[in-house]
């Protein structure tokens, strides 16, 4: 918590660079914020069902005769497809409100991103509606992805030109 | 004619002919009208799309209603329109130039963010009473849909929005104004007007917008009260467009430094229009429209009914573009006061 400024220092601070600081740090202080244990138990708590979700589908799907890689690659499948169906009943939303970083961080809250945004450009066209904007909040996510296992899979290379 | 100064002060304008508020119209969506002030509006929309395929399709359908009822309720014709000063939130003011094409009247159209509603009156009355102009419709709008899409996210996405974030309200305000007619009895009267500065503390955070436009809304404030030598009792009331329950905090606590305690008078639109608590708006009402058919569905009915006969309107606006924001640009703010009161 920043130290507590008064109005009196703010308005009297000439320099305009510090009054802005302390006029932050006041700002900091009176504005109320989420609770960061009730964010943390819920997304405790909706980020482990969906995790335990897909461990469920995982297991379904090995008991239906699917061998490990591809019983993985099934349950990726249908909790994708589960987001983007409850993004489109507008229910996604609903549940992130709650679950926060529970809801972004496994897989649905990828697909919900994509779908989203799909679904909200579609009326500026197929090329430049949704192809354009697409990946308008999952691109980070895709190039940064890419291109940090490009760099781990650098060093692994180099590493293995010594050992 | 005399050339007694019309101004006032180092920010203010006092008219000499007063111009006159001659019609008024509020379109709301269904949130709104299931508001605290829903009884107020004119008219309620329980289509989002306002019958239109898209959100900016929607606003400007929004507009051209609450252009028609505005007239109406004012008894005139578009061709009895000498001017319309209006804008929206939407890059390039689409809602705005698409909604009232069909009106053909000729058009100053102008961007104060939130803050239009106060341009625009202010703009038109001085149209008015320089004698460019018999009547002139100021009017605006925002909707929520199309405010999310510009300047956050997609609706579908699912994030959660911080305590100090605002609700845009979907919703359109016209005003007809123009020459006091000869039996003005009851009528609601501009007085003046103040405009503001654009005023920055420095404030990034766009989810917290009361925080950025209170330094904006106690500058014009207090501006109004030092160019016309007024205390805070004056009016009956001081209204500010959408500082929501953060920012009106911070107002008081910079008029109070500078020696004004408005607390008694004040009333902030954001405020009004939501039941925060079982709408789940966080801070309040935002954009256009919610200063505007806050005025022009509730304190002009307060007004007329003589429960109010001195009102500051001070609509504030945040000064942000998607464009800004990433490039790390703070959020500055400006706000317009307009003095309204009653006549007889």
């Amino acid at each position: 918590m920043a130290e507590k400024v008064t109005m009196q220092e703010i308005l009297s601070e000439e320099d305009p660079k510090k009054r802005n600081e302390k006029y932050n740090n006041y700002v900091d202080n009176v504005t109320p914020k989420h609770s960061w244990f009730v964010n943390l138990f819920w997304a405790f708590v909706i980020g482990g069902a969906i995790c335990t979700l897909g461990q469920a589908l995982i297991n379904l799907y090995r008991y239906l005769g699917a061998g490990k890689e591809d019983a993985i690659l099934y349950q990726i499948i249908t909790l994708v497809a589960l987001s983007v169906i409850f993004t489109g009943l507008n229910l996604y939303p609903k549940l992130a409100k709650a679950g926060g970083a529970g809801t972004v961080v496994p897989i649905t809250g990828f697909a919900n991103s994509v779908a989203a945004t799909a679904i909200e450009f579609q009326q500026e066209g197929q090329v430049f509606g949704i192809g354009c904007k697409i990946f308008t909040i999952a691109g980070p996510v895709i190039l940064y992805g890419i291109f940090s296992s490009w760099i781990v899979g650098f060093i692994y290379w180099i590493y293995t030109l010594y050992v | 004619m005399s050339e007694q100064s019309k101004m006032a002060g180092r920010q203010s304008v006092i008219f000499q002919n007063p111009p006159c508020i001659l019609g008024r119209s509020s379109v709301a969506g269904q949130k709104e009208g299931n508001g605290p002030l829903g009884s107020f509006f004119d008219y309620i929309e329980e289509d989002p799309y306002f019958g239109a395929d898209t959100w900016e399709e929607a606003e400007s359908n929004m507009q051209r209603k609450a252009a028609e009822l505005a007239l109406k309720n004012a008894d005139c014709k578009p061709q009895d329109i000498r001017y319309l000063v209006a804008g929206d939130l939407l890059g390039q003011l689409i809602a705005t130039s698409f909604g009232i094409m069909e009106l053909k009247i000729p058009m100053f159209g102008i961007y104060g963010a939130c803050s239009t509603m106060g341009e625009a009156m202010s703009l038109a009355s001085m149209l008015v009473d320089g004698g460019f102009a018999n009547r002139v419709l100021a009017l605006t709008s925002s909707h929520f849909c199309g405010a999310e899409k510009q300047f956050r996210f997609p609706l579908q996405y699912g994030n959660q929005r911080p305590l100090a974030a605002t609700w845009t309200v979907t919703g359109s305000g016209a005003v007809v104004i123009g020459k006091k007619p000869d039996n003005s009895e009851g009528s609601v009267l501009i007085k003046g007007v103040t405009t503001g500065k654009i005023v920055d503390f420095g404030v990034k955070d766009s989810m917290n917008m009361g925080a950025c436009m209170a330094p904006a809304a106690a500058d014009v404030i207090y501006r109004n009260l030092r160019d016309f030598d007024r205390s805070p009792s004056y009016y009956d009331k001081i209204i500010t467009g959408d500082l929501g329950y953060i920012g009106q905090n911070i107002l008081f606590d910079i008029l109070k430094e500078k020696g004004y305690d408005i607390s008694e008078q004040h009333m902030d639109c954001g405020i009004e229009i939501f039941n925060d608590e079982t709408q789940d708006t966080h801070s309040g009402g935002s954009g256009c429209g919610c200063s505007a058919i806050t005025l022009t569905g509730y304190i002009l009915e307060k007004m007329y009914q003589k429960e109010w006969n001195r009102v500051l309107f001070v609509p504030t606006g945040a000064l942000l573009s998607p464009v800004s924001f990433n490039e790390g640009d703070s959020v500055p703010g400006i706000a317009h006061a307009v003095i309204l009161e009653t006549e007889g």
